[in-house]
């Protein structure tokens, strides 16, 4: 009996070292999703475009960007150079630190020669996934199948001076021994406007809130969502759904998602926000231009348009938060998405925020803003 | 074992009532850090005990000279008992006084505050003595508010229960503000910022240039006509056919400008916080 055990071990090992000897190998393939007639990135299956595509995107997964670059066609091909720096990103942008985690392939059409794929990547990045749509065109060239990527337009600025006024706050923290002469006021913030709206089963606190004050604010705005029997059921932060810093007359819009909370358990909020005079700048100015709530390619109502930095420095990654207004001014929904490329001086960056399919229909009015992060300047 | 508590209870009755029962005469009017003698009376050898809120004194006295007590067992101001114990115990309570003020705190509130506000600005001022004893007695202290050299207000309260304060309605013009405090030339000064109140009558202008349309405000200034400070947001909004276009672009110099890149029938605006600018409509060719 001692002997049995140990033995039977030993075989049940042997066969499965066999077994996993004899099935192909998976290393490195992406989990993914699929989707009705969607062809997913852990399927080894589909047809031969659909497999040279996981094949590229695999590479593109694993960093190995020679090994991408050789999937693609000749025909209108990008320098290896710009088509590295187009998926990897560059200039310390949100891109720089994603990671390709998984894809969804949705064939579009498809013939003997040609076939087009609707490929969406989800990236890793230290603010969540990513999602980004891209349609790749995959041609038949000499009996392979090879992946059109045409040459990237990449922001390329040219060497100019700039000229900035710079402005800042500077904050002197010097603490008198003097009872009563120890330091200044904080600023005055005030929320302007609340609103409770019940989303996916759960609550979402928005509003805006508005600098006062003549001097800039770091802002955090919380909620504590109140029972029917007064008890506390839920309290959350704004997080990074909100302006934090805030400058003089500024506006910002804020949300606070519940999802665990349903609203009509809810008898009240108390909001509660917090400021702190801190340090800042004026600059760098990003403009909001060509907005616009328009139908993306998947088929979702987004809100797109394109971020100018005005200032002559790289603004690595941006974040833009939109807040969406009825026709009575009200605020029915706040959204919020980051942009993946830095922005450079002067050069116009695509972005587009989610906007539920019930807020598109009612949205009579909506203000953007943009929360930059510069590496010059942390 | 019952018979001797119910004898040291006795006991001690008999001595508590020898205590408080007979009179000792401290001097009634004592001012914090000053010595002063208590006299006494008799004979032989006694034990003086000071107790008071900040210190404790024991000491041994001839009964028939004066216990002197001195000024530093007396630096904190408040009730004080003395107890005499020869072959009987006698007590009695006095109090000592703060000392005339030496040190003020000053409080102002707030450090920043818009231009022509009602009674905005207040001050508390709490006078001290050397020992840090607040100063009870009733004490005059002048409140001066000054901008540029030029007073905006003065007057003078005296302290009730050892406080003074005052409220005052801020100016009209924004700039630095010195408040002081002052009494029998001891002074506290503190600054505090009066600043503009809401841009009033913002008013935009725009031209096209060859990047698109550059958008500036006039001099922007409140109500009393006080620049509104540098940094503060005005936000740029383009309508037209392109879409909307935004800009948050902070005051420099006394002045908001802002790109913008519109194209075709354009309407544009300006907001700073709840302020609303004047609507410009253009039409823009690229």
């Amino acid at each position: 009996m001692k002997i049995v055990i140990p033995v039977a071990i030993v075989v049940v090992t042997v066969i499965l070292l066999v077994a996993g000897g004899l099935s192909p190998s998976q290393v490195g393939i992406a989990v993914g999703e699929g989707v009705g007639t969607t062809f997913t990135g852990s399927s080894t299956g589909g047809t031969v475009p659909e497999q040279v595509v996981t094949a590229f995107l695999q590479n593109v997964q694993r960093r190995n960007w020679h090994g991408a670059y050789a999937y693609l066609a000749t025909q209108n091909k990008a320098d290896e150079a710009s088509f590295v720096r187009e998926l990897a990103g560059r200039d310390a942008s949100l891109r720089t630190f994603s990671t390709l985690s998984s894809w969804d392939l949705k064939p579009m059409h498809a013939n003997d020669g040609e076939a087009d794929i609707r490929t969406t990547m989800h990236w890793s990045t230290p603010v969540g996934v990513m999602a980004s749509v891209r349609d790749l065109k995959v041609v038949n060239e000499q009996n392979a199948w090879r992946i059109v990527w045409p040459q990237p337009q990449l922001a390329d600025v040219p060497a100019q001076v700039v000229p900035v006024n710079y402005l800042r706050w500077d904050l002197v923290t010097h603490a008198s021994p003097e009872w009563g002469n120890s330091g200044v006021d904080g600023p005055r913030v005030r929320i302007v406007s609340m609103n409770a709206v019940s989303y996916n089963g759960g609550s979402v606190i928005m509003g805006e809130a508005l600098n006062e004050d003549t001097v800039p604010a770091f802002v955090n705005v919380n909620a504590t969502l109140m029972g029917q029997d007064g008890k506390p059921i839920g309290e959350e932060s704004s997080f990074d759904k909100i302006l934090h810093v805030l400058l003089p007359k500024q506006v910002t819009p804020y949300r606070i998602d519940f999802p665990n909370v349903e609203l009509q358990s809810v008898k009240n909020v108390q909001m509660d926000i917090k400021t702190t005079l801190v340090p800042a700048s004026a600059d760098p100015v990003i403009g909001v231009m060509n907005q616009s709530i328009d139908t993306d390619a998947t088929g979702r109502k987004v809100l797109q348009g394109q971020l100018l930095n005005q200032s002559g420095q790289i603004v690595n990654v941006s974040h833009v938060i939109a807040t969406f207004y009825d026709t009575d001014g009200k605020v029915i929904w706040v959204s919020d998405g980051y942009v993946d490329s830095a922005l450079y001086p002067q050069t116009p960056e695509t972005f587009s925020v989610e906007v539920p399919s019930t807020v598109a229909g009612s949205a009579h009015n909506y203000h953007v803003v943009v929360n930059q992060y510069s590496l010059e300047r942390s | 074992m019952h018979m001797r508590l119910i004898l040291a209870a006795l006991l001690g009755f008999f001595l508590a009532d020898l205590c408080f029962g007979q009179e000792l005469n401290p001097p009634q009017q004592a001012t914090a850090g000053n010595p002063f003698s208590i006299p006494t009376s008799g004979s032989g050898s006694a034990t003086f005990y000071l107790f008071g809120p900040g210190s404790v004194v024991k000491q041994d006295v001839h009964l028939g000279q004066a216990v002197d007590v001195r000024g530093e067992d007396v630096t904190t101001a408040g009730r004080y008992t003395v107890i005499l114990c020869g072959d009987t115990c006698h007590s009695a309570h006095f109090f000592i006084a703060a000392a005339s003020p030496a040190s003020l705190s000053f409080l102002a509130h707030p450090s920043r505050a818009m231009v022509k506000q009602s009674g905005s600005i207040s001050g508390v001022v709490f006078p001290f003595d050397k020992f840090q004893n607040l100063v009870l007695s009733p004490v005059t202290v002048n409140f001066k508010m000054t901008t540029n050299k030029n007073s905006l207000f003065s007057r003078a309260v005296p302290t009730r229960q050892g406080v003074a304060w005052f409220r005052s309605d801020s100016g009209n013009t924004a700039g630095l503000v010195l408040l002081s405090a002052s009494v029998n030339g001891l002074s506290a000064q503190r600054a505090l910022q009066l600043v503009a109140s809401d841009p009033c009558n913002l008013r935009i202008k725009a031209k096209q240039t060859a990047k698109g349309v550059l958008v500036e405000t006039d001099p922007i200034h409140d109500c009393a006509g006080n620049t509104v400070p540098d940094g503060t947001i005005v936000t740029f909004t383009a309508n037209s056919g392109a879409g909307r276009s935004t800009v948050d672009a902070p005051i420099k110099q006394g002045v908001a400008r802002a790109n913008l890149t519109p194209s075709g029938t354009t309407v544009i605006s300006a907001a700073s916080g709840v302020v609303m600018g004047n609507e410009l409509r253009m039409d823009v060719k690229r």
